[in-house]
């Protein structure tokens, strides 16, 4: 296979006009080099905007990199250009099979199949989304009316950084090195959201307490603890370019902040390994 | 009224573990009075305690707490200490692993007190 990439890769860069690129992508992309096959149909696409196979290509990336959202749009870009795209009702028939939209799942793997008689595979998951029930006689229904599928449950809660943790994001704050907010909210008594500004201020408090530990000669430095009259936080980077508070009621005993500290940057730490 | 400053803090530098202790103007990050295992780096701690100190503030206020009383900075080789005390003074204090950082903070607690 690299042998394959390496040779695609030379006729791409000798022609960055070619149609190489699907071929290229797809060699990648089997090959588990996601990033990279997305690369390359990106940049298909900026040259072939509207050809459908390259957005089949690329929602297929996206199903790889966990991306169903972006995946759902690229497909149904295809049904747009070639409503009887077989790849692009497989598609967006298993994003709704996932989602649990199973009306919808079936109206699009039916479609698939009826596109494409001679897969097997796919004429029994018609079944099988249909519970057993005869479906080849009756008429096709009308096409459901577009929505990308909802996401499960499970999605939503591991989309969070600390939506796995029983106490959830209350008083988590994740922010990236430049103070973006990542994840988690930070409300003030009243209940207003200042995620946004606790977050840059955040950013500017890390880079400060390295700096400290760096010019100090104290080594790399593992936690900031603050105690104010009303509360104790703790800040700390659950990753080289993150950074995480963690907020808790003051009188609240310092190892159960450590506790929750830990336990919030673990599960951030997982969270980001995810989205990368 | 240094030689005062530099008494409230003895008791402070020679606990066990503790590298050195000042009084530092938050507002300006100019040490005030205190000592230091090695003498270059007061200007330097003063100057990042007071910066710290300052972001910290940031912090709090913006998420709508009170401003902290107390700052402990855990790295691999040492801690660094900051106690706000009122006006414009930081009781601030650097030590090694082997300091034992509850009656540590207690007394910069108790000399930040001393300080209203």
């Amino acid at each position: 296979m690299t042998e394959e990439i390496r040779a695609l890769s030379a006729q791409y860069a000798a022609d960055p006009s070619s149609l190489v690129f699907l071929r290229l992508g797809e060699v990648l992309r089997a090959g588990g080099h996601t990033d990279a096959a997305l690369k390359v149909v990106l940049q298909g696409l900026s040259r072939y905007p509207h050809l459908p196979e390259a957005h089949d290509l690329h929602a297929r990336i996206l199903v790889d990199r966990r991306d169903f959202a972006g995946a759902f749009d690229e497909w149904d870009m295809v049904l747009r250009l070639v409503p009887h795209h077989v790849g692009a009702h497989k598609g967006i028939g298993f994003l709704y099979y996932r989602a649990g939209e199973l009306d919808r799942a079936l109206y699009h793997l039916r479609a698939a199949a009826e596109l494409d008689p001679e897969d097997a595979g796919l004429h029994a998951a018609v079944e099988r989304v249909a519970g057993g029930e005869e479906i080849w006689d009756t008429p096709m229904p009308e096409a459901p009316l577009e929505r990308a599928p909802l996401r499960t449950e499970a999605e939503r809660s591991a989309d969070l950084p600390f939506g796995e943790l029983p106490g959830g994001s209350d008083g988590l704050l994740l922010s990236d090195q430049n103070g973006l907010p990542l994840g988690g909210g930070i409300r003030t008594l009243a209940g207003n959201d200042v995620s946004e500004q606790a977050a840059a201020a955040l950013a500017g408090v890390a880079r400060e307490a390295a700096r400290a530990a760096r010019l100090l000669a104290m080594g790399e430095w593992s936690h900031l603890s603050v105690e104010c009259a009303d509360v104790s936080a703790c800040i700390l980077n659950p990753t080289a370019d993150s950074t995480l508070l963690a907020v808790i009621d003051a009188g609240t005993p310092g190892g159960q902040l450590a506790f929750v500290a830990d336990r919030a940057a673990k599960s951030a730490r997982t969270w980001l390994g995810r989205q990368r | 009224m240094s030689r005062d400053f530099e008494a409230l803090l003895g008791g402070l530098t020679r606990m066990r573990g503790v590298r050195g202790a000042l009084l530092v103007s938050a507002e300006d990050g100019i040490p005030v009075a205190g000592a230091m295992q090695e003498d270059a780096q007061g200007p330097a701690l003063s100057a990042l305690a007071a910066t710290l100190l300052a972001r910290v503030r940031e912090l709090t206020a913006r998420t709508g707490h009170e401003p902290p009383r107390f700052l402990h900075l855990q790295a691999a080789d040492g801690l660094l200490l900051l106690a706000p005390a009122h006006g414009d003074l930081i009781v601030v204090g650097v030590a090694g692993r082997e300091a034992l950082i509850g009656p540590v903070r207690l007394e910069m607690l108790r000399i930040a007190e001393q300080l209203h």
